[in-house]
């Protein structure tokens, strides 16, 4: 562990997470948020858990993305709030 | 409203902060759990199970019945998915019209670039659910990179693409397939004399395996299941998603 990494990581990622909670555009939101769970990947592996990174890296910043894009894709890409 | 939502929040999260002193000290040798639960797993694993992962062997093996009811939430998950948004008859649906309508030509470069690539892609999945043995993986990530081949082929292609490869129905089928791997897998366990999931007992059907061979055997079968599974549901969920449960030509 490395802290100036670590802290580095965990700017970006409370940046990441506030970006994509405020923005009203939502497909950027969906593209910050995979954004977002890479970051938290990076943080896993820094901290040693592999396992969880690279389902992190999968999951997170992979499918899920897709998902949110498809959603945004066939409903609205603006929010009302 | 925003007040009140904003009041929810903060108080629930400073309840959940005041729970977090009750916990012991982060890394402290004293805590119950690294005087009696992780040393075991951690020395025992390679003579218990042969299986040098500490990660695969609790998730598969000592914890198999979280993971197992694990990978029943995904495919309930992708089962609730397609009972809501799949949709048999023809009639057009004018809810939701997407913003962007116009059809994108199909791109050459990226076509090309994907027919190149998913065979590896699919080969990586397979390496990483084989090697959850030794190496950072398993069943769950392999998985999701095996459907992430398909989805990136009906994204790059159309859905009908994808579909031409593993068919709805095929699709669904695997996704019980997979769970019935792994609860059939536990299952047998109970039939030859011991507890569910219990894979010590494999050794009598799988030829010239040791009782800890027996284990790692067992354990990359319902690896196998779990990545069955997760591969179909992932397919599934993003094929309801990008044709809005009709089926036709996606994104």
């Amino acid at each position: 562990m490395i802290w100036q990494f670590d802290l580095i990581i965990l700017a970006l990622v409370v940046i990441s997470a506030i970006a994509a909670i405020t923005i009203k555009d939502l497909l950027s939101a969906g593209v910050i948020l995979g954004a977002y769970s890479f970051l938290m990947c990076l943080l896993w592996t820094e901290m040693g858990a592999v396992d969880v990174a690279f389902t992190e890296a999968s999951v997170g910043a992979g499918v899920s993305t897709v998902f949110m894009i498809a959603a945004v894709y066939k409903t609205t890409r603006r929010t009302k709030d | 409203m925003k007040a009140i939502g904003l009041i929810t929040v903060f108080s629930l999260g400073m309840a959940l902060f005041y729970a977090t002193i009750d916990f012991p000290p982060w890394a402290d040798p004293q805590s119950p759990a690294s005087l009696h639960v992780s040393p075991h797993y951690i020395q025992e694993t390679m003579k218990e199970t042969d299986v040098s992962n500490v990660v695969t062997s609790v998730l598969a093996d000592y914890r198999g019945f979280d993971t197992m009811f694990e990978t029943s939430v995904i495919f309930t998950a992708g089962i609730a998915v397609i009972l809501i948004l799949r949709k048999y008859s023809k009639k057009e649906d004018e809810k939701f019209l997407p913003e962007v309508s116009e059809e994108a030509e199909p791109d050459i470069i990226i076509q090309t670039v994907t027919r190149i690539i998913v065979p590896f892609i699919q080969l990586f999945a397979l390496y990483v659910i084989a090697h959850g043995h030794h190496s950072p993986g398993g069943g769950f990530q392999g998985g999701v990179i095996l459907g992430a081949s398909f989805i990136l082929l009906a994204i790059s292609f159309n859905l009908k693409a994808m579909l031409r490869r593993i068919s709805e129905r095929k699709d669904i089928l695997l996704g019980g397939i997979g769970l019935l791997i792994y609860s059939g897998i536990g299952a047998l366990c109970v039939l030859l004399g011991a507890n569910f999931l219990n894979y010590k007992v494999l050794h009598l059907i799988i030829p010239e395996a040791s009782q800890v061979e027996a284990r790692s055997y067992g354990i990359l079968g319902v690896e196998i299941g779990v990545a069955i599974a997760v591969m179909a549901i992932m397919i599934a969920i993003y094929a309801n998603l990008s044709s809005d449960g009709k089926y036709d030509k996606g994104l």
